[in-house]
């Protein structure tokens, strides 16, 4: 049983004197955590601040994908989320008790992380916590309410509300992680337009004993909930999120009662199966965003950036890569390793990321809960083709999970000037594979904190540390080489399309920005400093 | 390709009766669930999204919606 923390107030010393200092980030959500678990683990002094004093209430975001667990890891602190969450990869779609599709979000072997694993927001925000507690240069303020915001062409000021009165702050640079109703955002008043779904949805967490397999169960009309939508998933502790679409009339404060809630679970479960109600919501839902993310020394990220449907866990997981793209730039901006202009690539790439999710999330509403008579008509026939004709399965949507956005049209890419195949686009995430190296068995260990050039075959050691040594630092990983890792698979060969003289270069945030088929330092100097912005 | 707006069917009138017969003994909700299964049903074997997309538009024509679509 989780038992809420309460973490402690500190008087601040600014109440006794103004300190200046270099990022705050507000807002000790998932996102807000990641920015400031990233920044400080770079070295860089980060404040962070939370109106509230413990992690969330009730489990909210369940899904993590395998990008959220990648970025963990290199944050320190994957492996305690990995562990106790609930690993799956299967989804499974019903009309009414039939099954009419089946998906796996991983099915092949090769990669570190699982597709996805489920675990309540409480949990996930308090391993951050902890791994925020241990970064030396990291200041976690509880119970500090930002109640306004100034900024200004040098800094940016925020008055701060405490048990012992108010005081104020500067920072050169604001990250905003404070949630959906961003309070930041509003104090701003910057625009944040887009849709609002007619649909509310109930979300029974309930603990329950049962051997029920760990997978996504979605079910449209079926015979427990007449004419709308069921969704199960299992998360750690014996607890599982049931979500009931309810309908535009439903009452939500009505549907809320235990009393309600109740026979809808009895009919879906059985009358002899136990259980009990640990959290439960009503909800609708919107789609919107900022039509910027960074407004001069406020960078905005996760859902006080954008928003999102919950089909698809594109809401925590978009935002956990906003955090992760954001902190090396403004880590190297900090560094003056790169100038100013390169938060803006900031913006270019998670808008785009973020109109993807959009996308993905709308057209999920769509088809979960039709607009029309013709649209149900649609959903209906795909459904009802669905159980005999392959290429009916490929329109059923009930979620399209989330998948790191693919940074094609990024500033910072180099065009590809050799051929290749796969999937290792500049752009891409870096993708996973089994290796045996100095720090440990995958490669994405591998990928540091800094610019990484992956070579397959031999890099002489003079050339390596000189890459180490220029201005924008660059760690060379050999595949093969003595030193390096041993493609113990052959899998990094493989997705990477790799030969001898391949050569790939990573991001901080382990995204590939160039790659050619033989080594040239001077083309890999040039594609580091495009990818730094200048 | 491009969409063919030209005569096609070998026979014409047939096509029209195997049509309308597939509808025979069908309410209009069962009508409407027929005829959405078929146009999913073609719209795979055309395959081709700009040739979908011109049938779509070609469709659309000279229809003018009752009302103004609203704001939701």
């Amino acid at each position: 049983m989780f038992v809420q923390p309460r973490y402690e107030y500190r008087r601040p010393a600014e109440l006794d004197g103004r300190r200046r200092h270099c990022v705050i980030v507000v807002g000790a959500g998932p996102v807000g955590l990641a920015a400031a678990i990233d920044l400080a683990s770079r070295g860089q002094p980060v404040l962070l601040l939370d109106d509230d004093d413990t992690v969330s209430v009730g489990s909210r975001a369940i899904c993590y994908s395998k990008r959220t667990l990648e970025i963990l890891d290199r944050l320190g602190c994957g492996e305690p989320i990995a562990t106790k969450g609930v690993s799956w990869k299967v989804g499974k779609v019903y009309q009414g008790d039939e099954l009419a599709y089946q998906f796996d979000l991983l099915p092949e072997e090769g990669h570190h992380r699982p597709a996805f694993v489920n675990l309540q927001q409480y949990h996930f925000e308090a391993c951050l916590v902890e791994r925020a507690r241990s970064l030396p240069t990291l200041e976690l303020r509880w119970r500090h309410k930002v109640t306004a915001v100034r900024q200004g062409d040098e800094s940016v000021t925020l008055t701060v509300a405490t048990d012992d009165g108010d005081y104020a702050v500067t920072c050169d640079w604001l990250v905003v992680c404070d949630g959906a109703r961003s309070p930041v955002r509003h104090m701003l008043g910057l625009d944040f337009e887009g849709r609002v779904f007619r649909d509310r949805f109930l979300i029974a967490d309930i603990r329950m004993s049962s051997d029920f397999p760990a997978e996504r169960r979605f079910w449209f009309d079926p015979p427990f909930h007449r004419n709308h939508s069921v969704l199960l998933h299992r998360q750690s502790d014996d607890v599982w999120r049931v979500d009931f679409q309810l309908g535009w009339d439903a009452d939500p404060e009505l549907e809320k009662q235990p009393e309600r809630i109740e026979p809808r679970l009895r009919a879906m479960l059985g009358d002899d199966a136990r259980f009990s109600i640990v959290w439960s919501s009503v909800y609708t839902f919107q789609c919107r965003r900022m039509q910027k993310f960074r407004h001069g020394r406020l960078l905005f990220a996760g859902d006080a950036a954008h928003l999102v449907s919950p089909f698809g866990a594109r809401g925590a997981n978009s935002g956990i890569q906003d955090a992760d793209n954001l902190a090396w730039k403004l880590d190297f901006v900090i560094r003056g390793l790169a100038p100013a202009s390169l938060l803006d690539t900031y913006d270019a790439e998670r808008v785009a990321a973020a109109d993807e999710n959009l996308r993905n999330s709308t057209r999920s509403t769509d088809f979960i809960t039709p607009k029309s008579a013709i649209s149900r008509t649609f959903r209906d026939a795909v459904l009802s083709l669905a159980r005999r004709h392959a290429f009916a399965r490929t329109l059923v949507n009930s979620g399209r999970l989330s998948v790191p956005a693919v940074l094609a049209d990024s500033p910072l890419n180099t065009h590809d000037g050799d051929a290749f195949a796969g999937k290792m686009v500049p752009g891409a995430v870096a993708c996973d594979a089994p290796v045996d190296g100095p720090r440990g068995r995958w490669l994405l260990e591998h990928l540091c904190a800094e610019f990484t050039l992956m070579v397959f075959g031999r890099v002489d050691e003079a050339t390596a540390s000189s890459f180490a040594a220029a201005r924008v630092p660059t760690r060379v990983l050999q595949v093969g080489g003595a030193g390096g890792v041993r493609d113990v698979e052959g899998l990094v060969a493989s997705r990477y399309d790799g030969r001898d003289g391949t050569s790939y270069l990573f991001r901080p945030d382990q995204h590939v920005c160039a790659r050619w088929r033989s080594f040239d330092r001077e083309r890999v100097n040039a594609a580091v400093m495009r990818a730094t912005g200048h | 390709m491009d969409l063919i707006t030209s005569a096609n069917l070998a026979a014409p009138d047939d096509f029209y009766e195997a049509l309308i017969e597939t509808h025979r003994g069908l309410d209009d909700a069962q009508s409407a669930l027929v005829n959405a299964k078929l146009v999913l049903i073609l719209a795979n074997h055309v395959g081709d999204m700009d040739v979908l997309r011109a049938a779509m538009t070609a469709a659309r024509q000279d229809v003018i919606p009752a009302q103004p679509e609203g704001r939701t």
